[in-house]
């Protein structure tokens, strides 16, 4: 029995881009071609690192190249790095949703990931029901479901609605039924990914606390993907960072975050970008040029005004759109989010060409770096995101006007408040 | 935690170049019934008529089809009643063309599922052939039903042996349907056009293989063309068994099942492909 619990060799994924359908069967028939010949993949010999901001030339790249580490038993293991450095295609392979284009990967034990909580729920199937449709959907045998059931039930909260159909669930029971299925699977080794939970603030909850248990009490093996520093620091004892598709080595959970950050930090700040229109032929509207500066153009500071402006370009003239803006700290935990509409309770009528401009009068960042994500988008349909817009350094200023400030350490944001003594 | 019987699973790009994952399908044959069952019974949840809807499908398309091309157009039915003729057809023929219409869309409507857990896909495609010989059971009494009527109030009926064909049949169409339908899936996952073309292409199918119509009412010389046709003999030989008009050879009958394994073994080998990475491409 090996001492580990995964062994992944070598593993790559190749990956097509842009519009899938042009050109695919003459692509197709020249790999089968190449394949009958005993030849390798023509197009894994042109395929480019994953790396972002630089537009390839091919149109194929390598979402994951030679990816190799070791996983003991009962390690739990956080996998960081930025979006769409290969963690969340790393996950997929693990639990075989997608295939890889070259390597191995052994797995000693059951997989289960937390990504797949509710999923095949048929609404019109009650609760009892669709514990079981769920639980086989993710592995387990009926008689395996059938002596956990009552645990099952008991651990939901939703006993009273259990031969109710979950079409008349709140979502809060919708989740916490998939959650408590999930939950007694118990397998030897669980797949956590964050970035995938977002948008459910209880399930995350819920799942870092299990993975927490399942890690700590169970001595099971765990793999945790975030791009949250603070979880990624809390929950795991061993780090691993991805970049551009590539992985580094196992380094200690502290150890991994600090290059991670040291790396972050080295990639400079960037208070504006600007982008080419001719990337965007297919997009409705798009953001073309980002700028974040404090007052009169100068550095940001803290209790001072900080100003986001934006253009844009719209090739819709019935478009409306909302300016969303996430907020980040150096640990990439999100600290909040702003959006026009949140403010002016009404959507953007989009220009063929515009301008949007934020400005926050009293900046309440405590010093330090911070990035942003901006997305303008309808509904929850973006039209166009940047991610890492900005990386931004807010400066040390007087928030309270009294020359006084907490220590660095003391949270995340200033509140202002009047003070009475009686 | 015990680490010595550890189930130890291997991921590689490679796999044998025909597979069936039989061993898995059996390790999840409880998912195989609980789709069956959901499929089942979520099919007639709040409706009124409830199961009732699996009968109305087929006696609402038999009259038509008696109207249409029993009275208007009059066409041969071999001397037999019209409404056991075509009742008969249909029964066969829905079985086939709704374990196909059904399995040539699994990729695209199941992505959710299969693009966040594992099982062998082959499981999806299973579970629809079994939903639809438990409806084909029910349409099937249904026309026993009408098939005794007619038999006790004398009409030139002679059902014969042919009748132990039944299962041969049944699972030749189990086939060739999950074999369409796996080869058209994925065909879907990349080539989007087929979907618009699959209801048509199952409509212009039907009239391609004696449904509506007795092989007999090609000339001889011109037959083999539909007998080409593995659906041809099927329905043929189910109507022979039960109401003893219709063409029944042996030859024929292993033509069709001949060809239907060799495009059942062509569509798993190109399912099994696609299992691996349609998630890229949907």
């Amino acid at each position: 029995m090996s001492e580990f619990a995964l062994e992944i060799k070598n593993v790559s994924k190749l990956y097509k881009l842009g519009v899938i359908s042009t050109g695919t069967l003459s692509h197709d028939l020249n790999r089968w071609w190449h394949r009958v010949r005993g030849l390798d993949d023509p197009y894994e010999r042109i395929a480019e690192a994953n790396i972002q901001d630089s537009k390839g030339e091919s149109g194929y790249i390598w979402a994951l190249k030679d990816v190799s580490f070791n996983v003991p038993h009962g390690t739990a293991l956080g996998i960081i790095g930025k979006n769409g450095a290969g963690k969340s295609t790393l996950l997929k392979i693990l639990s075989r949703v997608t295939s890889l284009t070259k390597g191995e990967i052994r797995i000693n034990g059951r997989i289960a990931s937390l990504l797949e909580v509710g999923t095949g729920f048929h609404p019109e199937l009650t609760g009892r029901e669709n514990i079981f449709l769920n639980g086989a959907i993710l592995g387990m045998k009926k008689n395996e479901i059938h002596s956990k059931l009552d645990e099952i039930i008991a651990f939901s909260g939703v006993e009273k609605y259990v031969d109710t159909p979950v079409k008349r669930y709140s979502s809060g029971m919708r989740v916490r039924l998939a959650f408590a299925v999930a939950a007694h699977l118990e397998p030897e080794i669980l797949v956590v990914d964050e970035v995938l939970a977002v948008g459910d603030v209880e399930f995350q909850k819920k799942a870092i606390g299990k993975m927490q248990d399942v890690s700590r009490n169970q001595g099971r093996t765990v793999l945790f993907v975030s791009h949250n520093m603070a979880a990624v620091k809390n929950l795991c004892e061993k780090g691993v960072i991805m970049k551009n598709g590539f992985a580094s080595e196992i380094f200690s959970s502290d150890t991994a975050i600090q290059k991670y950050l040291e790396e972050q930090e080295s990639l400079g700040l960037h208070n504006n970008f600007s982008l080419k229109d001719s990337d965007f032929a297919n997009y409705t509207a798009f953001i073309t040029e980002g700028k974040i500066f404090g007052k009169n153009d100068n550095s940001i500071i803290c209790g001072d005004e900080m100003n986001i402006h934006i253009k844009y370009k719209n090739n819709d003239p019935t478009a409306y759109a909302d300016l969303h803006v996430g907020l980040y700290d150096a640990f990439g935990t999100k600290i909040s989010h702003l959006a026009a509409s949140f403010t002016t309770g009404s959507v953007i009528k989009l220009r063929a060409e515009g301008n949007i401009m934020c400005s926050i009068p009293r900046l309440p960042l405590i010093p330090g770096r911070y990035s942003i994500n901006l997305s303008l988008h309808y509904r929850g349909k973006p039209y166009h995101r940047v991610l890492d817009a900005f990386f931004f350094i807010v400066e040390e200023g007087d928030f309270f006007n009294s020359g006084r400030m907490p220590g660095h350490n003391q949270g995340k944001f200033l509140i202002d408040a009047d003070w009475q003594f009686l | 935690m015990q680490k010595e019987n550890l189930p130890v699973r291997v991921i590689s790009p490679q796999r044998g170049f025909f597979s069936f994952p039989l061993k898995e399908v059996l390790e999840y044959k409880d998912l195989l019934f609980l789709f069956v069952r959901r499929d089942f019974v979520a099919f007639y949840k709040q409706t009124i008529l409830g199961p009732l809807w699996f009968f109305i499908q087929p006696v609402l398309t038999t009259i038509i089809f008696t109207i249409i091309f029993g009275r208007v157009a009059q066409i041969s039915t071999d001397g037999l009643p019209d409404v056991l003729f075509y009742l008969a057809g249909v029964t066969a023929w829905n079985y086939f063309s709704g374990c196909w219409n059904e399995t040539s869309d699994i990729f695209r409507k199941n992505k959710d599922i299969f693009g966040k857990v594992y099982f062998p896909r082959v499981i999806m495609p299973l579970s629809i052939i079994i939903t639809n010989l438990f409806r084909f059971g029910i349409q099937f009494l249904l026309f026993l039903g009408v098939f005794f009527y007619f038999y006790f109030s004398g009409h030139e009926i002679q059902p014969n042996w042919a009748v132990v064909f039944l299962p041969v049949l049944i699972l030749m169409m189990a086939m060739f349907s999950l074999a369409l339908g796996m080869l058209i899936s994925a065909l879907t996952v990349k080539y989007r056009d087929l979907v618009f073309l699959i209801q048509f292409g199952i409509q212009l199918f039907m009239y391609a293989t004696p449904v509506v119509y007795p092989l007999s009412i090609v000339s001889p010389e011109r037959q083999w063309i539909l007998v080409l046709n593995p659906m041809t003999s099927i329905i043929e030989t189910f109507r022979f068994a039960f109401l003893g008009s219709g063409t029944f050879h042996y030859v024929h009958l292993l033509y069709s099942f001949a060809s239907i394994l060799i495009i059942f073994v062509l569509g798993l080998l190109v399912f099994n492909r696609t299992e691996k990475s349609f998630m890229d491409i949907v």
